[in-house]
């Protein structure tokens, strides 16, 4: 019979649009305004004691508490207002001290029964939620510069080692290394040695006016890993300073081949952000005080991995951060862990002169940061907040010195592979990294963010509405059944948005609203093509059927078309241009599912299988 | 509308439509040569601070202020309410220049001053997007060609890229002489109306091809007419309904989607009218006829006529 769909297909239309119910329903929860407590480190844990400790302590100031629950390592207070949220910070950051990081955050309320069935809001994009976002830069070719220099200096090392006499070590502006001999079987027996010892480079031998060299060429391959190496060590010192901030969902990722975006949504005090991502820490190597030494000439610091131990340091130091090429975990020939650390030339010479006369002493590695501390008073009744700049120095490992250092030595007697690999990340993150470069920059207010989602929610309702009211006017009851199906494809856009986890920005709901705009155009081919079916004399059944068939593969073309554009704009467009290209993409092929398949499911429920006269489409009689 | 489709004669009309496509196009053309865009800071490269007041203020008095801070190359502008100023600086990266512009201005200022928005772009940053965008637009352009050829056949290909780069041209124009700022969001834009031009234009070609080969007698002049006339009513009810949320977008959609609206708005119309006259037009002048639209087993050896 025609218009009739048969049952599975009426079915599968019905099952696809209660998915997009459920899924596009976490949207309708608005977010909750929260306090998201974390440990500034990995001692500091965030445990049930501590969370009643800072909810009894926001009860005695009368501030309500929607809900307090445990997450992983943190801790989450909602609130019901923002107003509340503000004075509990204030509240909660006393109680806590600065071993604590206590960020604003806006938390998704999305009932638990949703949850589990995987389904959350979309994301908000910047532009939309207010916050950060950085595109950082590495030097790279400086990286690979300060490389060589390493370079250099462990082959005058190697050659001293083995008696080889050479005259000079330079690098030269092409990027390579050359070593100067004064003989040529001198020069030619260092060939061998070196060669078997320095696989990434290309080794070979040249005579220049009188003097032998080896010249030393970094492969293709070696220098693609130093720049990986110095990107991946700025993504780690980012993250875990990102971390600091106790931001809810950061981004902090690799973009390109020297790029690093960094994106912190949601953050309300931007400039502490700046402060921190662009903050940076160090190390110092120090002796340990003999016994006798007069305090005037010592320090004691703490331990930053096991409270309350500490130990007595000579003030002199022996080398800083900035000395300190590569820290990498690793573990020695009996299988105990060690970390291997190599100098630049100038920290070999230091630690060769300093540990000559130290054997068997202990030295100590300190890492210091510059941090902020918030002091609480009453300035004329009202409580103000001050913060006060220092600089925290806590000591990350203490050890004997075997025999005397140079550029390369390592550290062992630790207590497994997780202490190797975090005193190693330390370490790193203290040495001094490629430089990096802000190459952009944006930053959004909460305020206009707040701005931009309502401004974008009044164009969606006013190009929704008005869309509607002319589809129903022009083309009456077949209208009526259109904006159904169109009400269904902001539905199944939003659903197909959350699902993907898809970010939405503004310019995503400009293309909402322009998909709204152009999904009618399908229904509009369809009707269009109804009526000329009906003039040419068609029964109203054959009229409907043929349509519906006949728009389809226009509808196809330009959708296709349309939606070549739109994949083109998602591959090169960045951020918010990206956004408006999901929105764009998604919101096609939603909308050719609802009104090529539910449009005709709506019209055969309506109009299929009987006699009909006349077809309420506008425009015909 | 009547019982039987009324033919308009589109065609009669296409020598002016191809003057009046041939003026616009001359005239963009030259204002982006001469005047070239006004290009947004995420292709120039540079920084931008926005503020709110919560009073309007007299622009000179920020500009002076500024200059007083010493920020000489200041561009100060409203951006959308009186209280709302957008500044933009030619300088280096500065992380807190945020906050030094905002402290420049509140001083001896009794009205609140809030950041709104801070913004840098390096100059490589700035140069890359442009290359990309450029790139992009002509990716598009070619690979719509493509399926346009393999769908339809060569000629309404030739006629559906001549009308999107004809819909391109003139909106860039458009933001040419008005002098209009160019940003990454109006470039998506621009694409955007690549892909709502071409919509209309299949469909239009879509109708063409179908009459060509049901229609037996008529000259191809009354095949267009008769296929433009067929498919008027949905070009002008999808025009109108675009319209009308690109409409409510610039209307409500606040300043920094308004480039945005703007550039659909003009595509929109532009698009609407090369739907009808250009990707026609170029049929007609390239002598498209039945043979070239025979069933596509014989495509190929129809392909290979000159």
């Amino acid at each position: 019979m025609l218009n009739r769909y048969p049952l599975w297909k009426n079915l599968l239309i019905a099952v696809v649009l209660l998915l997009g119910a459920l899924y596009s329903a976490p949207n309708l929860y608005q977010d909750d305004f929260a306090i998201q407590l974390t440990g500034s480190r990995d001692i500091y844990t965030v445990d049930e004691s501590l969370l009643s400790r800072v909810t009894s302590a926001l009860k005695r100031e009368g501030l309500e508490i929607k809900n307090a629950e445990l997450e992983k390592k943190s801790g989450l207070i909602r609130f019901n207002d923002g107003e509340t949220q503000l004075k509990a910070k204030a509240v909660v950051s006393r109680v806590v001290g600065d071993d604590y990081v206590v960020a604003l955050n806006l938390a998704p309320s999305t009932p638990d029964w949703l949850t589990s069935l995987g389904a959350g809001p979309m994301k908000l994009g910047l532009d939309l939620r207010g916050g950060v976002h950085f595109l950082l830069e590495v030097d790279l070719p400086t990286a690979v510069a300060q490389k060589l220099e390493n370079y250099a200096s462990e082959i005058k090392g190697k050659l001293r080692e083995e008696k080889l006499r050479y005259r000079t070590v330079t690098s030269r502006d092409d990027g390579s290394l050359a070593v100067k001999f004064a003989k040529a079987d001198v020069r030619d027996e260092a060939l061998t040695v070196l060669r078997k010892e320095y696989q990434q480079f290309l080794l070979t031998s040249a005579e220049e006016n009188g003097s032998y060299f080896v010249v030393f060429n970094l492969s293709e391959q070696a220098i693609r890993d130093i720049e990986d190496y110095a990107l991946k060590q700025n993504l780690t010192t980012l993250r875990n300073r990102v971390n600091e901030l106790g931001v809810a969902e950061p981004l902090v990722q690799r973009q390109g081949r020297n790029r690093i975006v960094v994106q912190l949504p949601g953050i309300q005090d931007t400039a502490a952000a700046k402060r921190i991502i662009g903050k940076t820490a160090t190390l110092e190597f120090r002796l340990e005080a003999s016994p006798g030494a007069s305090s005037a000439r010592t320090e004691t610091y703490k331990f930053r991995s096991e409270q309350g131990r500490k130990a007595t340091l000579e003030k002199d130091i022996i080398i800083k951060g900035d000395n300190v090429a590569n820290a990498q975990a690793s573990f020695d020939e009996n299988g105990q862990p060690q970390v291997n650390i190599t100098l630049d030339s100038k920290g070999g010479d230091l630690m060769a002169r300093t540990t000559r006369n130290a054997v068997k002493r202990r030295m100590a590695v300190l890492f210091v940061e510059d941090k902020e501390r918030s002091v609480y008073k009453t300035v004329n009744g009202e409580p103000v907040v001050e913060k006060i700049r220092f600089q925290e120095k806590n000591i990350i490992s203490l050890a004997t010195i075997q025999s005397v250092l140079g550029s390369n030595f390592r550290i062992t007697g630790l207590d497994g592979a997780g202490e190797s690999s975090e005193l190693a990340l330390l370490l790193r993150a203290g040495a001094l990294a490629a430089p990096i470069y802000f190459v952009e920059e944006r930053t959004v207010g909460p305020s206009l963010g707040a701005e931009n989602i309502a401004q974008g929610v009044t164009a969606v309702t006013w190009g929704f509405g008005l869309v509607l009211l002319f589809m129903v006017i022009y083309y009456r009851t077949f209208g009526l059944l259109a904006n159904v199906a169109l009400s269904f494809n902001l539905m199944l856009l939003v659903a197909v948005m959350s699902m993907l986890s898809a970010t939405l920005t503004l310019p995503g709901i400009a293309g909402i609203v322009l998909t709204v705009g152009m999904a009618v155009d399908a229904n509009v081919l369809i009707f269009a093509r109804i009526k000329e079916e009906l003039k040419n004399g068609l029964p109203a059944q054959s009229a409907i059927h043929a349509g519906f068939d006949r728009a389809f593969t226009t509808i196809l073309d330009a959708n296709i078309t349309t939606l070549i554009a739109a994949l083109i704009l998602f591959a090169m467009g960045t951020g918010p241009v990206k956004g408006f290209a999901v929105t764009l993409s998604v919101g096609i092929l939603t909308s050719m599912f609802t009104a090529i398949l539910v449009t005709r499911a709506l019209v055969n429920l309506t109009h299929g299988g009987r006699q009909l006269q006349t077809v309420s489409i506008g425009g015909v009689k | 509308m009547s019982e039987t489709q009324k033919i308009y004669d589109f065609m009669g009309l296409r020598k002016g439509a191809a003057i009046f496509s041939l003026v616009l196009l001359l005239v963009s053309i030259g204002s982006l040569a001469f005047n070239g865009l006004k290009l947004g800071l995420d292709f120039t490269g540079g920084s931008l601070v926005e503020v709110g007041y919560e009073q309007a203020v007299e622009l000179e008095d920020i500009r002076d202020k500024l200059k007083g801070s010493g920020y000489n190359d200041a561009v100060v502008q409203t951006f959308g309410s009186p209280t709302d100023i957008l500044i933009r600086l030619g300088s280096d990266h500065d992380p807190k220049l945020g906050d030094k512009v905002v402290a420049a201005l509140q001083a001896d200022e009794s009205n609140e001053i809030t950041l709104r928005r801070n913004e840098f772009v390096g100059a490589q940053v700035g140069e890359e997007l442009r290359e990309q965008g450029g790139l992009g637009m002509l990716v598009a352009l070619a690979m719509i060609m493509i399926y346009v050829a393999f769908r339809f056949q060569f000629k309404f290909s030739v006629g559906a890229v001549a009308a999107l780069a004809h819909d391109v041209i003139i909106v860039l124009g458009f933001f040419s002489v008005l002098q209009v700022e160019f940003d990454l969001t109006v470039l998506a834009a621009v694409l955007a109306v690549i892909g709502y031009s071409l919509n209309d234009t299949i469909v239009v070609s879509d109708r063409i091809r179908e009459n060509f080969r049901k229609m037996r007698r008529g000259t191809p002049i009354e095949i267009m007419n008769s296929s433009l006339s067929q498919t008027l009513g949905r070009t002008l009810v999808t025009s109108l309904t675009t319209l009308l949320v690109l409409l409510a977008l610039a209307l409500f959609g606040g300043e920094m989607i308004h480039g945005f609206a703007v550039a659909l708005l003009v595509g929109v119309f532009i698009g609407t009218y090369s739907s009808i006259y250009v990707a026609a037009n170029v049929l007609i002048a390239m002598n498209i006829c039945k043979e070239d639209l025979l069933p596509p087993e014989k495509e190929e050896e129809v392909d290979d006529r000159p």
